[in-house]
């Protein structure tokens, strides 16, 4: 169901974005040894008791579909982590926001491919919603940080298919200067 | 800190508007819905997505957006892809991969025949050849 990293990255994201949040703040952190993903929003919360449940795998907060029983995000990331050698960090305050850290070994043989990075950003900067979402990435090569406002403000709407289409091939060309050695796995 | 910049891509953005606005803009937008649930993504539609654009792009099409959604409720049929031209029913396209993708820019958005063969939910059948 998630077969690369940039799925679970994405699914955090999108976690934050149902949670209501304006702001978003994705970082993301990778050498060959390991990558370190911290996502930050100002969403509803969660209380103790609410953030226990959130990795109960058939637990889901109901949204759009209110029949649905089943939230296999958090719980499938705690199971990677846990079993390539990672972590998992949840902090949450209710009417705050939710802060969600995970790190994961990129030499563990279970540990996903990293996937299209680049092209995932760019599906997430371009999501509908009123929120921003600020993308920190760094590598030992260097880092780069942009902002959903800062490319809206650049190029216009990013449901025009040829905004996003610039946006992606921008995105990719930042991620090739911080990647080029090949200690990264594609999907 | 990268070497690209936002003024990179402000000039990139221009010279493509300049290309699109030596064309006839004066077409209503297109609206396409791409399913990017988590059965959708399971299923490839970052890939759709993706071929979607690239196809919009490839034909320098200024006129069509690109929405992300979630799941619409047709797990089965992932990936899912809803497409409204103006002056044709709306039509919503299952199993759409990377392939179907660029066929539904060709032939429906472009070329204004809808893809007979992934259509899900089905408009009046004397729409359909």
């Amino acid at each position: 169901m998630h077969a690369t990293v940039c799925d679970y990255i994405a699914d955090l994201v999108h976690n934050a974005v149902e949670a209501g949040a304006t702001c978003i703040q994705l970082e993301a952190a990778m050498d060959p040894a390991q990558i370190t993903v911290t996502v930050t929003d100002n969403g509803c919360g969660m209380d103790p008791a609410q953030l226990l449940r959130a990795e109960d795998p058939f637990y889901s907060t109901p949204g759009k579909h209110d029949k649905r029983r089943v939230g296999l995000g958090l719980p499938l990331l705690r199971q990677a982590t846990e079993s390539t050698g990672g972590r998992l960090e949840l902090h949450s305050e209710p009417g705050q926001g939710t802060t969600v850290l995970f790190q994961l070994n990129m030499q563990h043989i279970d540990t996903p491919p990293l996937g299209d990075l680049a092209g995932t950003l760019a599906t997430l900067l371009a999501l509908p919603g009123e929120y921003d979402l600020a993308v920190r990435r760094r590598s030992a090569t260097g880092d780069y940080a942009i902002t959903r406002q800062e490319l809206i403000a650049t190029l216009g709407n990013l449901e025009n298919a040829l905004n996003f289409g610039l946006a992606r091939e921008f995105l990719a060309a930042l991620e090739q200067e911080l990647a080029p050695q090949s200690h990264t796995r594609a999907a | 800190m990268s070497k690209l910049t936002l003024d990179d891509l402000r000039k990139l953005r221009d010279t493509k508007r300049k290309e699109i606005n030596q064309r006839d803009t004066t077409t209503k937008e297109i609206h396409i819905v791409v399913g990017m649930g988590t059965c959708g993504i399971a299923a490839g539609a970052k890939e759709t997505l993706n071929a979607l654009v690239d196809a919009v792009t490839a034909r320098n099409l200024g006129n069509v957006l690109v929405r992300q959604t979630g799941c619409m409720g047709l797990c089965h049929s992932e990936p899912t892809v809803e497409v409204a031209v103006p002056g044709m029913p709306k039509v919503v396209y299952g199993k759409v991969k990377a392939e179907q993708a660029a066929t539904i820019i060709e032939q429906h958005v472009v070329g204004k025949r809808l893809v007979d063969s992934h259509i899900l939910d089905r408009p009046a059948i004397d729409l359909l050849r």
